[in-house]
């Protein structure tokens, strides 16, 4: 297939790649940009281990073109943490042990971090566990390690609402 | 993948020309590129159709809303005019897919989703929708999550959408543009059952491409429930679904009733005839039974989906109780009490 040219801002910073049209975002950042943090589970939209951030709503990578993005802005686990310091849902997944093998750990946290800018848990405060299971329901756990992810997603929406 | 080129549409005089030249529309496209990952859907040109402008909600005069066919699911479901005077709507979209998928896919988008038939997605199979005239592997084969009504014998498949089962309860209507001008489909008209032409899924044509979809005025916003049952509590498609909506008068009367069913078959499932068994009486669960027998007359199993027909029988029950009584199904918190205590 012939390329063409796509503009992409990644974490900030801008790319100018030459794709096939057939290429999804997911490819685009771990092929092209070798942003591999980003993983690649089911590549259907049903493990939510490719999640990232677009203009700051979480989509699946993997079921959308690269092509598709340009000039929007991208946000992957790798531009979440600020130099050394890590970002507070990746330190609260220290703190609670919320994962084991790690696969899933970079979607459950841009997961995450797209549930905390949609604001829906401020309405759940009687009923807030089942509510983080039902929005994180897109993202599989085959260590299943939920009770801990909840725990680490709970701690720092607390931490925000306060 | 099969190769394709691909183009923005700036327009939506260019969107439909390129359509009646034989391209196809992407717009979310998580279930299209699903379906291109699978060999499922081979199209040789996509168009762009995100930057036309089609994704905002619009007020109208008869008091109803427009909704526009690029709006994202996640949007439509959190619009506080959806909320607020759609709770039907609002519950059914958040019924459907994950947070993320929702926020990719769009209005127009769930309208055209293919169904999830393992046959029609394994390509090694033959399938009447995938293949005309290949034949039908489901029937016969594992018909857990099939029809159970209007099917035929050339395709048992049914249609997947939740956000569709509340738009066919609330007499939503589509307005769909073509290189004939624009022509407004109701929202029973927009789905066809299988017959002997499984491979269109609905009454859109090819080079027509969906404006957006209008609500009526009436929300049924005070009595609503939209019950999903699946095989896990979220993230699944409906085993069965039920729209329920009613409204009352001052004597506890029903005075207008709706009932959908999705996950039974290949288009959300009504019948006015069952509706009009509730006018003039009082909620009860003597009345929703007689509903449930009526909607599933002409129900039948391919084996395995056997269970679905009773408990379709119990989901239209619960699901006119709940709206009855004010308490509609949670979309959240999703355990319901033991059947002991709601028979």
């Amino acid at each position: 297939m012939p390329t063409v040219p796509v503009s992409l801002n990644v974490n900030d910073q801008a790319h100018e790649l030459d794709l096939g049209p057939d290429v999804t975002l997911l490819d685009a950042l771990r092929e092209r940009l070798q942003l591999t943090g980003t993983k690649k589970g089911c590549d259907h939209g049903q493990c939510g281990a490719c999640t990232v951030l677009v203009d700051g709503r979480r989509i699946n990578a993997c079921l959308t073109l690269a092509v598709m993005h340009e000039g929007a802005r991208i946000a992957t686990i790798e531009g979440l943490a600020d130099a050394d310091r890590l970002h507070p849902l990746q330190q609260a997944f220290i703190e609670h042990d919320a994962f084991q093998c790690g696969y899933c750990t970079s979607g459950q946290i841009c997961s995450a971090l797209g549930l905390l800018n949609e604001k829906h848990l401020q309405a759940h405060t009687n009923d807030l566990r089942p509510a983080i299971r039902e929005y994180m329901s897109g993202n599989l756990c085959r260590c299943g390690a939920y009770r801990n992810i909840v725990s680490a997603i709970e701690q720092v929406h607390a931490g925000e609402v306060k | 993948m099969h190769p394709f080129s691909y183009e923005r549409a700036t327009s939506i005089d260019q969107a439909v020309q390129a359509a009646s030249e034989g391209a196809c529309f992407i717009a979310g496209g998580t279930n299209l590129l699903d379906l291109m990952k699978e060999n499922v859907a081979r199209p040789q040109r996509l168009v762009d159709i995100n930057h036309l402008g089609l994704d905002t909600l619009e007020p109208l005069p008869n008091g109803g809303l427009r909704i526009g066919a690029l709006m994202r699911n996640a949007d439509l479901a959190a619009h506080p005019e959806i909320k607020a005077r759609y709770p039907l709507l609002a519950d059914a979209l958040m019924a459907g897919a994950s947070p993320q998928l929702r926020n990719m896919a769009t209005t127009g988008g769930n309208l055209m989703q293919r169904t999830r038939c393992y046959y029609f997605y394994d390509t090694a199979t033959p399938c009447n929708k995938r293949e005309p005239g290949t034949g039908c592997t489901a029937i016969g084969g594992a018909t857990r999550i099939h029809a159970v009504l209007g099917a035929s014998e050339h395709c048992i498949a049914v249609h997947p959408s939740d956000m569709c089962v509340a738009l066919a309860a609330l007499d939503a209507t589509v307005n769909v543009i073509g290189p004939d001008g624009s022509r407004s489909i109701p929202f029973l008209e927009f789905h066809r059952l299988p017959g002997d032409a499984p491979q269109h899924d609905n009454t859109l044509r090819n080079d027509e491409l969906i404006l957006n979809v209008e609500l009526p005025a009436q929300g049924f916003a005070a009595h609503y429930s939209y019950l999903k049952i699946r095989d896990r509590l979220s993230f699944a498609f409906a085993l069965v679904s039920v729209a329920a909506a009613m409204n009352l008068n001052n004597a506890g009367r029903i005075t207008e009733a709706r009932i959908a069913l999705g996950g039974v078959a290949h288009k959300p499932w009504r019948l006015a005839q069952a509706e009009a068994l509730l006018l003039g009486h009082s909620p009860g669960q003597r009345t929703f039974a007689q509903v449930a027998d009526v909607l599933l007359r002409d129900a039948s199993s391919q084996g395995d989906n056997r269970f679905k027909i009773e408990l379709a029988h119990r989901a239209i029950r619960r699901a006119l109780a709940q709206a009855a009584g004010r308490t509609p199904q949670s979309q959240v918190n999703k355990r319901v009490p033991s059947p002991r205590s709601n028979s």
